[in-house]
């Protein structure tokens, strides 16, 4: 045995305050590519990430948040750190919407991970306003692709910021739910907040 | 193959690597070693290969960032040989043995490396060599040499049994 393995591993409390440094230096440093926390809401935990440029992924626990940030970490950057404290207005403004007390998202979003068609999409689904629904067929007429009905579809299910952009408030058009990124049980949570 | 999220590679390899800067620099250091370590280790990163071995990354960056050039910009600064040595600051996490400490600062500056990165970080000698200079066989004699030291001069406390 060797003498060392009597230096005692570093305690937590000196890992957090090493990593809370390490985040306010890589920020200042603009080498902070894209920080992520969770949040835990009625849903569950939600993971959420941003880029400078501002939100970036909203992903529910079933969409498995660490194949997630490995996926961002390919598409976006490897730069990636857990900064809890850097998303903290988005969590407050998640936290109010869960409460009944906010009904519009006041926060800078970034939708590089949306392209073409789909990122058009998005752009449509954000004039939903709260408590109302549009069906698939009508998101797809304001695109003034009327026939791209599977396309807003796809666009729903691939949505980045599921929640922040409302794919939710997009049903069928004989009023059925539909399918949702979070599981059908989800988008009837938010469906029954936003009618309350 | 693709790199993980960087807060995988701080959460897998940070303490390990404040450990070597901790036993190679002392309390008063490892901590802003670290800091620089990991610092230019994020900026660097997305240059690395997936299939690189991170903790000899790391140590490297280490050893060339900070562990090599801290003493020298320490005694750049500090011209004065005799200032007295100032203890550790409160949130330097602490040995529990101050004695291990002791021993493992009266090393050779190289061979303390040399042990660090062998027997806390678990390179290969290959690695190590690559690292400080020199031959495999020069760093694993190197790393006897430390070894057999520390076992002479250092005795732990007591255990209460």
């Amino acid at each position: 045995m060797n003498p060392l393995t009597a230096l005692p591993d570093p305690d937590r409390a000196t890992m957090q305050r090493l990593h809370a440094r390490l985040v306010e230096a890589a920020a200042a440093d603009d080498t902070l590519d894209l920080v992520y926390r969770t949040v835990d809401t009625p849903l569950g935990s939600l993971l959420l990430a941003a880029t400078p440029a501002g939100l970036v992924r909203v992903a529910y626990e079933s969409q498995d948040h660490d194949a997630v940030l490995a996926t961002l970490a390919d598409r976006i950057s490897p730069r990636v750190l857990r900064a809890p404290a850097r998303l903290d207005t988005v969590a407050r403004e998640l936290d109010d919407y869960f409460a009944g007390r906010r009904h519009t998202f006041e926060l800078p979003l970034d939708l590089q991970l949306a392209h073409g068609f789909r990122r058009e999409v998005l752009t449509h689904l954000r004039d939903i306003g709260y408590g109302s629904t549009a069906s698939y067929a009508v998101v797809a007429a304001a695109t003034g692709r009327p026939k791209a009905v599977r396309a807003v579809g796809t666009a729903c299910a691939v949505n980045p910021l599921p929640i922040v952009i409302p794919c939710h408030r997009v049903v069928r058009s004989d009023g059925s739910t539909g399918a949702y990124v979070g599981g059908v049980p989800a988008k009837q949570t938010l469906l029954d907040l936003e009618a309350a | 193959m693709s790199l993980p999220p960087f807060e995988t590679v701080v959460a897998e390899h940070g303490a390990v690597v404040l450990r070597v800067c901790r036993a190679v620099l002392g309390p008063d250091d490892a901590e802003d070693a670290w800091s620089e370590t990991f610092l230019a280790a994020l900026r660097a990163y997305p240059r690395l290969r997936p299939d690189s071995n991170v903790r000899a990354w790391l140590v490297t960056i280490a050893h060339r960032k900070a562990i090599d050039g801290y003493r020298a910009r320490r005694r750049a600064a500090l011209p004065v040989a005799e200032l007295p040595h100032e203890p550790a600051t409160s949130d330097v996490y602490q040995l529990p043995d101050p004695a291990l400490d002791t021993a493992v600062q009266a090393l050779p500056h190289k061979q303390r490396q040399v042990v660090a990165y062998r027997y806390l970080a678990d390179l290969s000698y290959g690695d190590i060599a690559a690292i400080v200079g020199g031959t495999e066989t020069a760093a694993r004699r190197s790393a006897a040499d430390g070894i057999a030291t520390l076992r002479r001069t250092y005795v732990p406390e007591e255990s209460p049994t």
